[in-house]
């Protein structure tokens, strides 16, 4: 893939682009939002298909039910709202009548992560990714820019069964091709490497990138994955870029606890235990400030997944 | 020969009539053998109720036994749907979802004794494999069931939904949601109670079984309810009240609610219920909300329970 910058989105703008989009294809497509329309990117869907969106107020726990029951008219739901209010506030909802109950309704999270700045910690989830993939049968999606949320919200569409779909607040370098078809379930390669393997997932498969390019200048090979669907994760890809690379970093803005990271680490254990990192956040609550500043707050920069590249390396050598 | 198929035609139309809902509204006309004929299979139901929770020795009989004459109201003469032909996400037919699912007994004999389901599958209630799962699930796939629910306060979030989706289709079917009393101290309900009534889904119908009982005691002692109908008509909503243990009331009410769809306003059946109704010693009491009878209790309340159409 070619790692050019085409210019600076937020993926939330994504996830409006793709539904809109979505809107015209597909008249079973509805949206629901808890009073955050604009936050969302959903204004678009709204004003061309009024008749299939519903604005519920602030009231999550009401929209995921009637999300489910929206099914049952075999329509196909997508709801709106802050990623916090979209999982730990609602999560029995969830887990009773969408995932149980096998409703096929589209959960689409936005200002997930501490990269939601200045609002603090109350607003920021760092938790939910565990949450989600800890439900039978809920496939977890977290593209990394604008072009691939936009994909991934198209694509989603068309997959039976529910789903979270979690992106993001700030301006992001917007760097994968713009329509290009997303494939749930299948790591992205995004640069062979031999010397040590990277799994980002989210605004960190920028970081990451940034990383192996420092990494270069000190000699070392990276192979860079982007795990854009964490559950069901590609364990296939993954099994074999280790057996290559033979020792692992993770980067997320999540929880280390519950994480993508936490999954390969189940993974490897399970099969192939490796050295593995994990850049994540170390469990901790997140605050106020910009998202640059967090990031480097909460170690979870560049520098950082350089850093545990190299401990990484060296364990590996250590044996 | 011909008064042999008279016989057989007549056989099986009263079979339709008695377990398939839209015609008996033809029979409205002769109105007290219906009533009649649906206190028998609400007697049979209560049967099974108090027969299931005795033979895995858990579950609900009370809630189950008080809603026995709504379920029958429902199921054998209300509903206008095709138990024969289970379809998740039909369209044109009246949609019914249970949203205090621990009273799945009453639910279920009513759906087997309906059609959904083969009648025997009774004896499975609450067993390792089962469709009829403790609280009513969509996993196994048992006909009839369109979400699970247990964990209380979300089955009118999803009728609402659900409601909406028919508007959406221009399907003029019905949706009704039953809620227990207790339930009514969940936020979400009042979530769902206020979309309902600002956007005027008058495709609902809500019933709520008030026999004041609740685990821990009298509704109105664990956390009171106030003017549950003021409550409801503040938000929107036109309410009837009625007695859900005189099958003639419930089925007249349940006509008028049909009859008054579609007026710009949600509805709710308030519906006074007496828990453990037909068991002498499970009523006046929230002792029996989810308590199995031992077989001395179960000989009581089979001998209080005439045996109208069948046990399974």
């Amino acid at each position: 893939m070619e790692l050019i910058i085409q210019n600076y989105q937020d993926t939330r703008s994504g996830f409006g682009a793709g539904l809109v989009e979505l809107g015209r294809t597909n008249p079973r497509i509805v949206a629901l939002c808890a009073d955050l329309t604009g936050s969302l990117k959903m204004d678009a869907f709204k004003k061309e298909f009024p008749e299939r969106f519903f604005q519920v107020g602030i009231s999550e726990a009401n929209m995921m039910g009637m999300a489910a029951g929206l099914t049952i008219g075999d329509y196909i739901p997508f709801t709106g709202t802050f990623a916090n209010f979209s999982t730990g506030r609602v999560y029995d909802q969830i887990r009773q009548s969408i995932a149980y109950s096998g409703k096929n309704v589209k959960i689409c999270a936005s200002h997930a992560g501490i990269t939601l700045g200045e609002d603090g910690a109350t607003h920021q989830i760092l938790e939910d990714i565990g949450m989600m993939k800890m439900l039978p049968g809920m496939t977890v999606v977290v593209p990394c820019d604008y072009n691939q949320t936009k994909a991934a919200t198209i694509a989603v569409a068309d997959h039976q069964g529910p789903v979270y779909l979690r992106f993001g607040r700030p301006k992001v370098p917007n760097f994968t091709p713009e329509n290009s078809v997303f494939e749930i379930g299948k790591a992205q390669l995004i640069k062979e490497g031999k010397d040590v393997t990277i799994f980002a997932t989210g605004h960190l498969v920028w970081k990451a990138v940034e990383a192996m390019r420092k990494l270069r200048e000190k000699g070392i090979d990276v192979e860079l994955f982007n795990i854009h669907t964490i559950k069901p994760l590609d364990e296939k890809s993954i099994m074999e870029s280790v057996k290559k690379t033979r020792c692992i970093v993770t980067a997320e803005e999540h929880q280390k606890y519950g994480g993508m990271g936490e999954s390969i680490a189940s993974l490897l254990s399970r099969h192939l235990p490796l050295p593995i990192e994990m850049v994540a956040v170390n469990d901790r609550f997140g605050q106020s400030g910009k998202p640059e500043e967090l990031l480097a707050e909460y170690g979870l920069e560049a520098q950082n997944i350089v850093e545990a590249a190299m401990r990484v390396i060296n364990r590996k050598e250590i044996g | 020969m011909q008064n042999e198929k008279l016989i057989i035609y007549s056989t099986f139309a009263f079979l339709l009539i008695v377990r398939f809902s839209p015609i008996t509204t033809l029979l409205s006309l002769i109105k007290m053998p219906e009533i009649k004929e649906l206190n028998r299979i609400a007697s049979q139901i209560r049967r099974d109720i108090v027969r299931m929770v005795h033979a895995c020795q858990s579950g609900h009989p009370g809630g189950s036994l008080g809603c026995a004459d709504l379920f029958t109201a429902l199921f054998f003469s209300e509903l206008q749907h095709k138990p024969w032909n289970f379809n998740m996400d039909v369209q044109g037919e009246d949609l019914f979802f249970l949203s205090n699912g621990h009273i799945s007994p009453v639910y279920y004999s009513a759906l087997a004794r309906s059609g959904f389901f083969p009648l025997s599958e009774l004896a499975t209630f609450r067993r390792i494999h089962s469709r009829l799962q403790g609280h009513p699930a969509t996993l196994e796939g048992l006909p009839g069931v369109r979400v699970a629910t247990g964990s209380l306060g979300q089955g009118l979030s999803v009728a609402l939904g659900a409601a909406i989706a028919k508007r959406l289709n221009k399907d003029d079917s019905l949706v009704f949601v039953l809620m227990g009393d207790g339930e009514q101290q969940e936020g979400q309900i009042w979530e769902a109670a206020l979309h309902a009534g600002s956007r005027q889904i008058d495709n609902l119908i809500g019933i709520i079984d008030y026999n004041d009982k609740q685990i821990d005691g009298p509704v109105n002692e664990v956390m009171p309810l106030g003017n549950l109908r003021a409550k409801y008509e503040s938000f929107g909503w036109k309410v009837i009240p009625l007695n859900g243990n005189d099958m003639e009331e419930v089925v007249e009410k349940l006509k008028l609610a049909r009859k008054e769809a579609f007026s710009g306003q949600p509805q709710l059946l308030l519906m006074k219920t007496e828990m453990g109704q037909g068991v002498d010693f499970m009523m006046g009491t929230h002792k029996w909300h989810g308590v199995a009878p031992n077989d001395e209790q179960l000989a009581s309340a089979l001998a209080q329970l005439e045996e109208t159409i069948g046990d399974y």
